[in-house]
This record gives C-alpha cells, structure tokens and sequence, in this order.
C-alpha cells in the first residue's frame, strides 16, 4: 500500500522494535507463573463443566481444591492427569467426586510423570481437535454462505435475556448487521468464576456463559443461512476470567472476542500481574480458534483527550501487537481499536480523525481495525448525535477499517432500542455504500494539515514506547502514563490467584496450540 | 397581522404556529408492516392525545415488528405558571471563586470522594467531575486548589465507599450512576444513604448524586443533598459542597 500520509518507515520500526521489546521483558515474567483461571481454563478444556449443589462451578471447585492444597505451582493438568490414572475416570467424573467430597487431588499417590504426562496430553488432543474443527466450519460457512463487506457491521445486543438478546440478534442480522456483540452484564468481569447455564436476568448485559454462547450460536447460525451471509458472533475475553471466556468462546465457535493485554488493569482495576498472565493464555485460545481479536484503546479517549492523548492509543496498539504475536495470533486475527472521540466542535476535528484513522491503516496493513464510535460527546441531541455517527462512518469508509462498531444515537440515554439500531445499521450502509472507493481516489496534500498530524502522533508514540522500554511495562503504568489511571503492582483485583509455576508445571495446550512453538 | 400572545396558563407545542400543537413520535410496535400496522399507530397517538395523527414513514425491523415516525397535533395544555422545580439553590462560582470562598470561609482542605458505585463501571460522569483535566473547557476538582479530590472509578461497592469516607474524613461524597437498566441505580442509591445512616454520619458529609438520569428532586427523594444531570461541571458540584459546609457548620 502507497502511504499517503508520508510516514517514517523507519520510525515505524523503531516503535515496533521497542514494543517487541516491552513484550519480552514481560513474556519472561508471564512464562514463570500461572493463575487460578488459566488454571479454571485448562480444566474446561478438559471437558470439566457444570456446577455443585451450591451453584459453584465445578472448574472452580478442583483448582480451589489444588489450590487449598498447594498444588496449584503444579497446574491442573498435572494433577488431573494423575488423577485419571489413580481413579481411571474422565475428567467430570472426577471432578464431580471433588465436588462431593469423595477425592481430594492433593492426596493421591502421584503416579510416574511421564505416564501422567501422556494421559492427559491425549485427551488435550483430541479437545484441540475439537477447536479445529470449529475453526474449519467457520471458514467453511464463510465460504459457502459469504460474508459482509469490510468495515463489518457490528452491533451490540444487552438486554440481559438471552432469549430477548437472540431476537434482537436475529433483527440486527436481518437489518445488515455482520457481528453480534452480546454485552455482558455490568460487573461480570469482576466475577472469579463464570457462571452456568442460560440466563435471562442481567443489568446493562447479558451473563456470559457457555450455555447463552450455545444458544446465540444456533440463532445467528439459522439467521446466516437466511440472509446468506455469515454472522460473527462476539463476546468478552476479559475480566479475571479472561481465558476461560476465551476457552468458551473456542468451545462454541465464537468470531470475536474483546482482548486487551492492559484494559483490565487500568478499567477494571484488576492487578496488572494476573492481567499480564492472564491474557497470554487467553490470546493463545483465540488465536488458535481462529477469533479475531479486539483491543480496547478506544477506551483511553474516553477518559483522556482524543488529540492530546492519541499517541498513548498507537503506543498501545503497537503493544498489544507484540503481546498478540508471542501468543500465536496472526495479524489478520488483530482487530486493534481506536475510536472517534474528538470534542466535535474542534476546527477541522474530522481531519484529526481522518488522519489518525488512516494512520492506524498504514501502521497495521493487515488488521481489522476496530473503529469506535463517538461517545463522549453524545450529549441526548439524537438528531446531531445521528450525524456525528455518519461523520464516523465516512472517516471509516475512507481509510477501509476493519469492524466498525455502530455508533448509536441515542448513545448516553441507554441500551439500544430495536429501532435505534435499525437507524445505526441504515446510516452505515447508506454512507458506506455511498462513499466505498472514496478513499481510493483521494490523495493527501504532502505536509497539509493531515499528513502532519498523522506525522506528529507517531512521533509521540515512537518517543512513548521508548521511554517504556527503558522503563519497563510495568513501571509505566504505575506512572499513569496511559489513560491517566495509574496502578499498583501489587494492588487491585485478583493478585491472590496468582502463583509462581513449579519447575514440573505442566499445561500440555500452550504448546498444542502454539504449534509447538512456545 | 398582531402576534398571537402566548397565554402562559394553557402552553401546548409550538410547530410553526403558536397553539398548532405539533409534535413528533417515533415507536415501534410488535406487529408486521402494513396497513393495520399504521392504523395501529394512528390509533395509538389519538389515545396519547395527538389528534390527526398521520404516519409519515413506517419500516419492517426484521422480526415483524414496524417502526413509525408519526406526527399529530397534541391536545392537551400545562399551566406553566404554577410549575415549581426544586433546584439545588446555589450561585455556581467559577474555579477560582471557589478557592477563594474556601481560603476565607473554610480555612482548611475539603475532601471530596467520587465513584461509581454499584455495578456501573462507566465513569465518564465522575471523571469529567473529578479528573485534573475535567470537561469541555471546565478543570475537575483534582485542580483545585483547596480540595482534595479522590476518584475511586467505577464498580466501587456502598460499603468501600463508606469505609473509604471514615478513613478519609470525607466532607463531601459523590456518586455517579450513569448506565443503569430497570431503574437498578435507585435501590443502589437508597443502600448508600442507609449504610450513612447506620454508621451514624450521614450528617457530617454532603451527600450528591449525579447521572444522566438523576435530577435535583430525585435525589432529594432518595435522601441525598443534592443531584446534578447533565450538563454540570465540576465548579457547579464545587459551589453547592462549600456552601454547605458553610450552611451546616461542618467546618
């Protein structure tokens, strides 16, 4: 692609290289210790599911038991691998034996190790088999049913009624909708556990579990095949359960998840250590399941200034680049975000955010970029907050973003109504269709008030990313350095789950899905 | 020709007419697009007193259920003057009148705590209160000189945040509540100001709600000092605390 905004390839670089560093510094850390949810993960995966007689996870209820005897530095594959061999049961057999107070994992003689090893290893083969799979039928749906042109179409649903959520879905899809986001009830994330089953009672969202995945799946499947086009479906891969979700979404062929490596942190207040870890086994699920993934520095503008602060989102994204690579997820899976926050009564504001949109193209060729819309300056007037969306629209189509996520007008007043999201839907479509080669046939005035700030935002980001490599990940955002949040290392949310691994830890999917490659 | 005069006790919408009563609707109802759909939607603006109500434009959503945009002439009248509206009845001051008003009234810090409480995590309100940086032009309470502000975001639960005032001596506590559904930030408000209670000091700080969704006379309902919707900066939350440090000798 010809740049068209005269950027420095070689500050590009320059930026990168120092993020690849930043990720390793960091990977050394991530690689020596695991947490109680990547833990909850691998027992998912190994097919442990459903919940005690008091509605307490069974994933749940075998790490507490690892955990309240120490042998969590173990990992769970370890100690369930033994266990099979001891018991000669499968994974939910034995996890319901836990639950029942029959068998403690702690007390079992440990078998030899390498027998141990290669019992759980088959099974974990077969569970990546079953990923493949889902991988394999996703493309092939894609293939036979298509899908929607990019910038993608995506709307939110959140009811907190799955049953609600899959008529609202089903309605989006049929209006042009091409991904489903169904936004989970606020306060999920800070939840150590997912919950079980279909739900129909939530508040700004509808609980993420595996159940309600199953059952928007189906919907959105049916609905493909009517409008013939493929229906991505999209949830959460956040929170303290960040690769369980994860490993959910694998499970049931979700397309796309929202996963950052810092949003937890500085969001959710949720400690940076058990983020950090946290994310790498999440993103080695997406990326191995084929889900693209969904950054979160749109964020940062809601809090911080959109122009001030714009060089912190490129920062970011080139961060979360490098932690999406060492967990194997190519760069056509990153759909890294930005958004539209600018105050809209700023003097050329839409040239600041065309510059920046097509900024983010240049830098990341080969990502869905996701594209948020205005929200911060959504002020109750629905009839501007209707042209503020087109203006987004039109920035989106000129610089061929990946995944738009439809602004609303009635954003700031509440949850989307069923016609609000028609409108959305009918405002993207007229402007994208209306305008689709716009940007093929536009060139940018060299040194003109785009290519500059396009220029400047790198620079800025450039000179960030190499004060934090110096500084160390970590150090940064003690500092507040980005979104103005600063954090504690040893503060917040989650720091108890997590654990320093054993030299013998053993998680036999890292490497099955990362190809063998760590 | 005299312009019509506008007779203040019978006020009805205003289109391009004085008393032509215009208004404009949109709704969705359940029921396919058709005929009966927008005989439908006729009939239900007459009962919502919109007399020769007619559909405009109407559109199937995908599901068998049609979006209307209608317009009628509405049929009722209010008597603005006898309309009264508890407001929170302070001068605003700006920034420096409020450092001022601090320095000669108050003569020491004024701790403020903010959050978003319950499990609302959107913390754009309280930020743009709150945050050194603030909102459109207006600094937050961080920059104040005079106050001590602390932000403690989102998802903060009522009885963090009480525990947080005591050790903090908080003067004055805000709450945002800004994405709510089924009125789920009513309740949640209603448990702060009890928790106040039952720790015995609700009377020693200034207690103020804000959100889209709250007003003066809400909040006031709901036990608070004061509530601020939208369209409030940081000095109008700053004049009303300081005032009432004054008024209630909390200093």
């Amino acid at each position: 692609m010809q740049s068209k905004l005269n950027l420095d390839q070689g500050l590009i670089d320059k930026a990168r290289a120092s993020a690849r560093k930043i990720a390793e510094d960091t990977q050394q850390f991530i690689d020596k210790h695991t947490t109680v949810t990547v833990e909850r993960t691998v027992a998912r995966l190994l097919g442990i599911d459903g919940v005690d007689d008091i509605d307490k996870p069974l994933p749940n209820v075998v790490v507490d038991n690892i955990q309240d005897g120490g042998g969590l530095p173990l990992g769970v594959a370890y100690l369930i691998g033994n266990a099979m061999i001891f018991t000669g049961k499968e994974p939910q057999q034995i996890a319901e034996l836990v639950a029942a107070g029959e068998l403690d994992l702690m007390k079992i003689p440990l078998a030899e190790e390498k027998k141990l090893k290669s019992t759980v290893t088959e099974l974990c083969k077969k569970v990546v088999d079953r990923i493949s799979q889902n991988r394999e039928k996703r493309n092939e749906l894609i293939a036979t049913l298509g899908e929607g042109k990019q910038p993608y179409l995506y709307v939110i649903v959140a009811t907190g009624n799955i049953y609600e959520d899959v008529l609202q879905a089903q309605a989006a899809a049929r209006q042009g909708a091409d991904v489903i986001a169904v936004i989970r009830t606020t306060g999920q994330s800070l939840l150590d556990y997912v919950p079980y089953g279909s739900t129909t009672e939530g508040f700004g969202g509808t609980y993420a579990t595996q159940e309600n995945f199953r059952i928007m799946r189906k919907a959105l499947d049916e609905v493909g095949n009517e409008v013939h086009r493929y229906i991505r479906l999209c949830n959460y891969s956040s929170g303290l359960c960040m690769p369980e979700i994860a490993a959910m979404g694998a499970l049931e062929r979700l397309d796309v998840m929202l996963n950052d490596a810092l949003y937890g942190i500085l969001f959710r207040d949720i400690n940076m250590q058990r983020t950090m870890v946290d994310q790498y086994f999440s993103r080695t699920i997406n990326g191995f399941a084929g889900i693209i993934i969904n950054t979160g520095e749109d964020n940062y503008l809601t809090t911080a200034d959109a122009v001030e602060e714009a060089h912190t989102v490129l920062a970011s994204q080139f961060i979360n680049e490098q932690f999406a690579l060492k967990a194997g997820i190519p760069e056509e899976q990153m759909g890294l975000g930005h958004a539209f926050e600018m105050n809209p009564d700023i003097e050329n504001g839409f040239l600041l955010e065309l510059a920046q949109a097509q900024m983010a193209r240049e830098i990341f060729p080969k990502a869905p970029l996701k594209y948020m819309p205005p929200t911060k300056f959504m002020t109750g007037n629905i009839f501007k907050g209707h042209i503020q969306d087109a203006l987004f629209n039109m920035v989106s189509v000129m610089t061929n973003q990946g995944i738009q996520l439809l602004g609303m007008l009635t954003e700031a007043i509440h949850t989307p109504l069923l016609m609000d999201r028609a409108l959305s839907i009918e405002n993207a479509k007229y402007v994208f269709n209306n305008a689709r080669n716009l940007g093929d046939e536009i060139e940018f005035k060299k040194d003109g008030i785009i290519q500059q700030r396009a220029q400047e935002v790198l620079r800025q980001a450039a000179h960030m990313l190499e004060e934090i490599e110096v500084e160390g990940l970590f150090s940064t955002i003690q500092q507040g350095k980005f979104a103005g949040v600063k954090r504690a290392l040893d503060g917040g949310k989650g720091l108890q789950g997590v654990t320093r691994k054993h030299e013998k830890y053993f998680n036999p999917f890292i490497d099955l899905m990362l190809g063998g490659a760590k | 020709m005299a312009i019509q005069q506008v007779d203040l006790t019978k006020i009805k919408p205003y289109g391009d007419t004085l008393n032509d009563g215009m208004v404009q609707v949109s709704f969705t109802l359940p029921v396919p697009l058709g005929e009966e759909a927008k005989e439908a939607a006729k009939r239900l603006a007459l009962k919502m007193g919109l007399a020769d109500p007619s559909v405009v434009y109407a559109e199937d959503l995908g599901v068998g259920y049609t979006m209307f945009v209608l317009y009628g002439k509405c049929q009722h009248t209010v008597d603005f003057t006898t309309i009264e509206v508890p407001k929170v009845d302070v001068e605003a001051m700006d920034k420096e009148g409020v450092e001022e008003f601090i320095a000669e009234n108050i003569g020491r810090s004024v701790v403020i705590l903010g959050a978003c409480t319950g499990t609302d995590a959107h913390t754009v309100g309280i930020d743009a209160i709150m945050n050194m940086k603030g909102f459109h032009g207006h600094y937050g309470l961080e920059r104040y000189k005079g106050i001590e502000a602390y932000n403690l975001g989102s998802q903060v639960s009522n009885e963090d945040f009480v525990a947080k005032a005591i050790k903090l001596k908080a003067d004055a506590m805000l709450v945002s509540q800004v994405v709510t559904q089924k009125d789920v930030h009513v309740p949640n408000l209603t448990q702060l100001v009890e928790l106040l209670e039952a720790e015995g000091i609700r009377d020693k700080v200034i207690l103020v709600c804000g959100g889209p969704r709250i007003n003066h006379e809400l909040a006031k309902e709901l036990g608070y000092d004061a509530g601020f919707g939208s369209g409030s900066y940081a000095e109008d939350v700053a004049s009303f605390v300081v005032n009432e440090i004054v008024k209630r000798r909390l200093i």
